[in-house]
């Protein structure tokens, strides 16, 4: 056990536990924020993805050692009032069916537009293929991934 | 208008009254509950006191309208649509509708599960009647409280008016005189013509808490006082456990207990299906310690079965088509004398292996068992199902068990089979408090009711002006087998023989999205385009042609399709792709199919990228008669696109010693975005028929119309699943 400060969604959180427990458990059973989602626990699925300084991470096997000294993003914090252009779109294209995938797929699709913020098809397969949606609302990601860029 | 007798559905129509704790229920729902994606201030105020109109409705006395949706939401949108319904009926306005998830109560409501693409079609009467009975005791209410006739006024959008006057009342202020009012005897339901609501694309009651990240499914049920668990069942079907660490584990940080539980129970049903009913049980603070406990376990598994093997699998099925034991057949004709006379025959053998259903949310559940109480909540297709099992497991009776519904991570049919509640049943009662249970993705690979493994060969003879003179089908399946006789083309050819085969298996299997049919349409309709191609007929015109037979002059006694709505589909797709026309470099397949009393049809365009095949677009037609909520609808049908063309594409579970070879997406592969189809579009035809289901129909076209696209791309033709695979399990 040991003890770790760490920042997420800008408010600071204090928890003491394993330094090899991954920052999703962390998250889920310390910190009671269950937005992110365990899919796969060897980062295969993405539905556990969340930002540590803008760069999108597979939580699950991102131990907490790793991101103390960082800033870490989930979807959460992606914005105060869910109107991230990512939440935005992803509403307007009534993307979800399960849902279940959803913040794991905004979460990449946010660290993508930050930095390509016209992406292409390709930029898009790129940066999503790490997340899998079992209920198949690919083409609405897309689409909504590019209704997002211009917002 | 349609009047409708209420008796049948009597039970869901209590005598209005003031809601207990309502005010207390909406508080809640305010936060957390489901709006029809309007923001708080564009609704009518919060509300002091609520009325019970029925089982399906609440009202307001500010007019804010609760409705119920019965069913459980495993992905399908159905507590968008189901409450939809009521409102139309209901004639309120859907902003000032929220939407709560209704309990598990036999007595209020019907047909509380979430399979076979029936929640829609079974619920259409008694969710249109439930909105119409409400409407009808809030106009007797103003009508006894203006001295008229209910024939005098009208409602429209949750006010009510004097046909004649001036006077107007919401829904919210009358709600309260309707208490005493008799529950009309029969109600009228409004013509389709003057549908409002139903037919318009409404959004997800539950779309912002889904892009927030509120914890809505299974996994994020959380009670205080709460502790975690995981299972591990035995490597191989064919195990048991005998004995393990015990002192060892539970020494380990953070573990609790570490017990084995039995869940066997007497006379089991067909949601009870469950290879492993002894398991490792491990009960702890956090999950991660848990899963830190079950690396360390050290199990003595005990071999009680044969330990089967994908070789051993592909040999039973082929057996199985020699010899088998034949569940099911048609005749018609003299098949033999047929393809004796025929100038051209064909056949071609089919095969898909083993899978996973492999819901993004593994299995869950939270139970609290007390001595004289259990309660559960989480995510299950079955409620129903699973609070009859748990009252078997823990010998209680039947009113003692409450299993609330939350949101699912997806179903696709593995959560029909409700063994991971009885699980979490069985640790609560040992430890003797709340616990839920978690699955890791390997523990859910591993345990599965697995979509069968299938092996069918078809035939067909053409005569000297081919014409399809014979047909034939027999379909094998571990453990039952692949083929719906009466189904196209049954009825359609006049010397035609379908045989189902079943073979045995150890490996627990079941339902999984379009059951049977996700395997026979792609088999049966990539035949049909080769046969099309021997006979030198466009694959189109070559189907509608035997749907005119089948329309015409049937053959044999019954068939379980409308023809005309079967042809219906193909010749919407036909126009909307603008087939026959000829696009450089762009191959396309089609494919059509009929299961759970819809009909849908798809055109594929695939283009080669870099020598690969990538599908550009997906055309698709779909007859599911009235459609409820349009885009939705199309969300359906896209995703089981996905679904079909991605399962037949990638997917596969083999097994080896008992054990499957695949545990987690590393080894088994799903469709991911780079591999989906660049577009989809969906159409639906127009019509007045009680709507059917969309969950699952979709899906079975997407493999044929796959394979057919593939073969006019790379001039091969695939018959075997996966068919991204080189060597498949079952050749």
């Amino acid at each position: 056990m040991a003890t770790f400060n760490l920042k997420i969604n800008g408010e600071k959180h204090q928890v003491d536990v394993d330094p090899s427990t991954p920052t999703l458990w962390v998250l889920r059973d310390h910190l009671n924020l269950l937005g992110t989602k365990f899919g796969c626990g060897i980062a295969q699925c993405g539905a556990c993805t969340i930002h540590l300084d803008g760069v999108a991470i597979r939580s699950c096997m991102t131990p907490i050692s790793v991101v103390e000294n960082g800033a870490i993003t989930t979807i959460e914090g992606l914005s105060k009032e869910g109107d991230h252009p990512v939440q935005k779109a992803w509403l307007e294209h009534d993307v979800p069916q399960c849902g279940y995938c959803q913040a794991g797929q905004m979460m990449s699709a946010a660290a993508l537009l930050k930095n390509t913020p016209n992406p292409t098809d390709s930029d898009i397969d790129d940066a999503m293929s790490g997340n899998i949606c079992r209920c198949g609302t690919y083409v609405r990601i897309k689409q909504a991934i590019k209704t997002a860029s211009k917002l | 208008m349609t009047q409708i007798k209420t008796q049948f559905n009597r039970r869901s129509f209590l005598k209005v009254s003031a809601a207990a704790g309502g005010g207390m229920l909406i508080g809640f729902s305010w936060l957390a509950g489901c709006t029809p994606g309007k923001k708080p201030e564009e609704m009518v105020a919060v509300p002091n006191e609520w009325f019970d109109i029925n089982g399906y409705i609440k009202i307001g006395d500010t007019g804010l309208v609760t409705i119920y949706s019965p069913n459980p939401e495993i992905g399908q949108n159905i507590k968008t649509s189901m409450p939809m319904i009521v409102a139309e009926e209901l004639d309120v306005d859907w902003k000032n509708v929220v939407v709560e998830q209704a309990p598990l109560n036999t007595g209020l409501y019907q047909n509380q599960f979430a399979g076979g693409s029936l929640s829609i079609r079974l619920s259409w009467n008694a969710l249109r009647m439930a909105g119409a009975t409400g409407k009808r005791m809030l106009l007797e209410a103003a009508a006894k409280e203006w001295n008229l006739k209910v024939s005098d006024l009208v409602a429209s959008k949750g006010i009510i008016k004097e046909k004649n006057g001036e006077r107007t009342v919401g829904y919210g202020e009358i709600a309260g005189k309707a208490v005493g009012i008799e529950v009309p005897e029969e109600v009228d339901l409004k013509e389709l013509k003057d549908f409002e609501l139903i037919g318009t694309s409404v959004k997800n009651v539950e779309g912002k808490n889904i892009v927030t990240g509120k914890p809505l499914f299974g996994i994020d049920y959380q009670r205080e006082g709460m502790q975690l668990a995981m299972i591990q069942h035995p490597p191989s079907f064919g195990m048991k456990v005998k004995s393990f660490n015990e002192e060892e584990i539970k020494s380990m940080a953070g573990v609790k207990d570490a017990f084995i539980i039995d869940t066997t129970i007497k006379e089991p049903t067909w949601s009870d299906v469950n290879a492993f009913p002894q398991l490792i049980a491990i009960v702890g603070d956090t999950t991660w310690q848990l899963m830190q406990a079950k690396k360390a376990l050290k199990a003595d598994w005990e071999v009680v079965g044969e330990l089967e093997n994908s070789d051993m699998h592909a040999k039973r099925l082929e057996q199985a088509l020699v010899n088998g034991e034949v569940e099911e057949a048609r005749n018609d004709g003299n098949v033999a004398a047929a393809f004796k006379k025929a100038a051209k025959v064909i056949e071609r053998t089919y095969s898909s292996p083993f899978m996973a259903h492999n819901t993004m949310e593994p299995m869950n559940f939270f139970a609290n068992v007390t001595a004289d109480a259990a309660v559960l909540v989480g995510p299950t297709q079955t409620p129903e199902a699973l609070e009859g099992s748990v009252a078997k497991l823990l010998g209680m009776p039947l009113e003692k068990v409450t299993v609330n519904m939350t949101r699912m991570g997806g179903g696709f049919g593995r959560r029909l089979y409700v063994h991971f509640g009885l699980e979490a049943a069985a640790i609560s009662k040992k430890i003797g408090g709340p616990v839920k249970l978690l699955y890791t993705r390997e523990d859910d690979m591993s345990q599965g009711t697995y979509r069968p493994i299938y092996k069918s060969t078809y035939k067909a003879g053409l005569d000297e002006n081919n014409d399809l003179i014979a047909f034939s089908v027999k379909g094998a399946g571990l453990p039952g087998g692949p083929v719906f006789p009466n189904r196209f083309p049954a009825g359609a050819v006049e010397n035609y023989k379908a045989e189902k085969i079943k073979a045995n298996t150890n490996i627990s299997t079941g339902a999984w999205r379009a059951p049977r049919s996700h395997f026979t349409a792609g088999a049966e309709q990539a035949f049909l385009d080769e046969v099309a191609e021997l006979a030198g007929k466009d694959p189109i015109d070559f189907r509608l042609e035997l749907f005119d037979r089948a329309l015409k002059d049937p053959v044999g006694e019954k068939y379980e399709y409308e023809a005309e709505r079967y042809a219906g589909v193909l010749k919407l797709v036909k126009e909307k792709s603008n087939w026959g026309e000829k696009k450089p470099g762009v191959f396309r397949g089609v494919a059509a199919y009929f299961c759970h009393f819809s009909y849908v049809a798809e055109v594929i365009d695939m283009v080669m990228e870099n020598g690969k095949p990538v599908v550009q677009k997906v055309w698709c037609a779909a007859d599911c008669g009235i459609v409820v909520n349009p885009d939705a609808a199309k969300n359906m049908i896209q995703g089981g696109v996905v679904d079909g063309i991605g399962h037949a594409m990638y997917s596969q579970l083999t097994f080896e010693n008992g054990a499957p070879n695949q545990l987690n997406f590393d080894q088994y592969q799903l469709m991911r975005h780079s591999q989906a189809p660049k577009d989809i579009e969906v159409f639906f035809v127009e019509n007045e028929i009680a709507p059917t289901g969309l969950g699952e129909p979709g899906l079975p076209p997407a493999s044929g119309a796959l394979a057919n696209a593939l073969y006019k791309a790379t001039g091969k033709r695939h018959y075997h699943q996966p068919f991204s695979s080189n060597e498949p399990i079952v050749g």
